[in-house]
């Protein structure tokens, strides 16, 4: 089979992209996804809190979701369920998808340009360096959200959250709703890796304490938890002895953050950017393989599904725009380097020849900073020195660059890099 | 008497820290909200703190055993569990469609809850 473009992974990342690529003139597209149904991870989260910025209104996860798979029917857009991609390899300019379905087994597509779109997934016990048994009750965040949300089953009645990463905060609220006493949040870091919001929504609204500084050092029962040890840690991280609190619990929830899923980006060969887990790519959001292009959770991994949509359309579009001869070939990349407080951009590199009138560029921090300043130079020229009151690790930051800043610097002189730092 | 009040927007994922001085109860400034809806909030979190709830609502026979709902406005806060526990003593047979109301004016608020969800 050859298609012009397979978009791989059916959530908001690859449904926003193949509504763009369509919209953009590419008719012989199809979206690949694994799962039953489309929209991906917002399945899962009922709760509201999405997709403000992009609908001017606060809706569920499913609903946001909704509104994607409509508007992906509505521009006949072909998606393929309980399909999996099991294999990606590049021969020349064409990329060989290989695709597992019940009904038609194993097959290829051959395909002019793919848009990755796999999402992420939760790291497994990541934190969890704890000797001892593994009895029941110690779940991932996210598991027991599919259980709870999903199939309306209760992991358990007394619950403890190591990690206060989105998963953890909002499953602490919906395990209370649920009728669970959640005792309380541990998190190593002296910071939550969670959205503000979450904080104040999950936590503070239901009085569930959050012991920053604190992680699990023991857990108690055979068959099932019956206690976990919660200790102070110093600034490496070490448990701090004489802190130890037992704390009685039936459930160990794990909130131990996300990586992208990106199995395929590997056996693909393409760079990936050790910061985030995902590939490196330009500012078209294509990898360094031609025609590849990525969006989404898979690229970095994003608190806001709002950014995901706009991320993914342009990569939908940038894919049109290769499809159509339109994207100017590979030129002088710039690369844009990650610098003192701000752990990684994406786009890594920009071309001045191929990027639009204005890029966004999207960042983390890797700390709390207070009345800081987030700065681009390029070529010895601060392009931009924006004041922030707050800057936290565990929400995405965004500078949108102009092409006639970039154009000017670039004719007074030839820069070798385009540089983001916090100021404090 | 002056008072000065720090709240976390919770309107949208974004959380704007925003500084609120009242004097004798009355709010004299609001800064730090990025949009209208931060006031909004910070003057309801003095005056009336509401939430959107949302949970789930069984369905017997259905292609999924439950459907998520929400109350489709705030209501106040204190009523959250009552909520909750109407909604458990609910059970739905398919098709349930997005958008439909599962129960009226809940609790007494006024408000209705739908369904976020399509259940086959
Ligand atoms: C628990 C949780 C809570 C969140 N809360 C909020 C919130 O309150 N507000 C907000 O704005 N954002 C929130 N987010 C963030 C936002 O929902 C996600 O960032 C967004 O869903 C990511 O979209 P995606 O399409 O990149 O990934 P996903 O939604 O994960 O979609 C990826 C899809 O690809 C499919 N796939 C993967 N591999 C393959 C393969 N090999 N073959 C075929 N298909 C494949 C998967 O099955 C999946 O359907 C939350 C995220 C999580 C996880
Ligand atoms: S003030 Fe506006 S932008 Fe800021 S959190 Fe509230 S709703 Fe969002």
């Amino acid at each position: 089979m050859k298609k012009d473009l397979v978009i791989i992974g059916g959530g908001p990342a690859g449904l926003a992209a193949a509504a763009a690529a369509r919209e953009a003139g590419v008719e012989d597209l199809v979206v690949l996804e694994r799962d039953q149904r489309l929209g991906g991870i917002l399945n899962q989260c009922i709760h509201n809190g999405f997709g403000l910025h992009t609908f001017k209104e606060e809706l569920t996860g499913p609903e946001y979701a909704g509104r994607y798979i409509e508007k992906a029917a509505a521009l006949g857009i072909s998606c393929r369920l309980n399909t999996m991609v099991v294999d990606l390899a590049a021969e020349g300019s064409v990329k060989k998808v290989t695709v597992m379905n019940r009904e038609e087994g194993l097959y290829e597509i051959r395909a002019r340009a793919v848009i990755l779109a796999m999402g992420c997934r939760e790291r497994p016990r990541g934190a969890l360096n704890i000797p001892g048994y593994r009895p029941a009750g110690i779940y991932t965040a996210g598991t027991a959200q599919r259980y709870v949300n999903m199939e309306g089953r209760m992991p358990g009645r007394e619950v403890v959250v190591l990690g206060s990463g989105d998963i953890g905060l909002i499953m602490a609220r919906r395990m209370t709703l649920e009728g669970a006493k959640v005792k309380l949040v541990a998190e190593l870091m002296p910071y939550s890796g969670g959205l503000k919001r979450n904080i104040v929504q999950c936590l503070d609204d239901f009085g569930i304490p959050l012991k920053l500084s604190h992680t699990v050092v023991d857990i108690k029962g055979k068959e099932r938890v019956e206690s976990v040890t919660v200790a102070q840690v110093d600034e490496d991280s070490k448990p701090i002895p004489g802190t130890e609190e037992e704390v009685a619990c039936d459930t160990l929830l794990l909130s131990c953050g996300l990586i992208p899923e990106n199995e395929l980006s590997e056996s693909l060969g393409t760079a990936m950017n050790p910061a985030t887990g995902g590939p490196l790519v330009d500012e078209s959001l294509e990898t360094d393989r031609e025609g590849v292009f990525a969006c989404g959770n898979v690229l970095h991994v994003h608190d806001l599904v709002d950014y995901v949509s706009e991320e993914a359309a342009s990569a939908g579009r940038n894919a049109a725009a290769y499809l159509q001869g339109r994207l100017a070939e590979k030129g002088r990349e710039i690369p844009i380097r990650a610098e003192n407080g701000v752990r990684y951009t994406v786009p890594a590199s920009i071309d001045i020849g191929r990027m639009g009138e204005t890029q966004t560029v999207r960042f983390r921090v890797s700390g709390m900073f207070r009345d800081a300043a987030v700065e681009v130079a390029c070529g010895g020229q601060v392009l931009k020195h924006i004041d922030r009151r707050v800057l936290a690790p565990g929400e995405m930051e965004q500078i949108i660059l102009k092409k006639s800043e970039l154009e000017k610097t670039a004719q007074a002189g030839d820069p070798k890099e385009i540089s983001v730092c916090v100021r404090t | 008497m002056a008072d000065k009040k720090e709240f976390v927007c919770i309107r949208c994922p974004l959380g704007c820290g925003i500084t609120v001085e009242t004097s004798d109860g009355e709010i004299k400034s609001i800064t730090g909200n990025t949009c209208p809806r931060g006031a909004d909030y910070v003057t309801g979190e003095l005056t009336d703190p509401r939430r959107t709830v949302t949970s789930l609502v069984r369905v017997r026979g259905g292609e999924m055993p439950v459907v998520s709902v929400k109350t489709a406005a705030d209501i106040p806060k204190d009523k959250i569990f009552d909520c909750i526990r109407e909604l458990k003593g609910i059970e739905l047979s398919p098709p349930v469609h997005m958008g439909d109301v599962i129960l009226e004016d809940v609790c007494g608020t006024g408000v209705n809850v739908v369904a976020t969800a399509d259940v086959r």
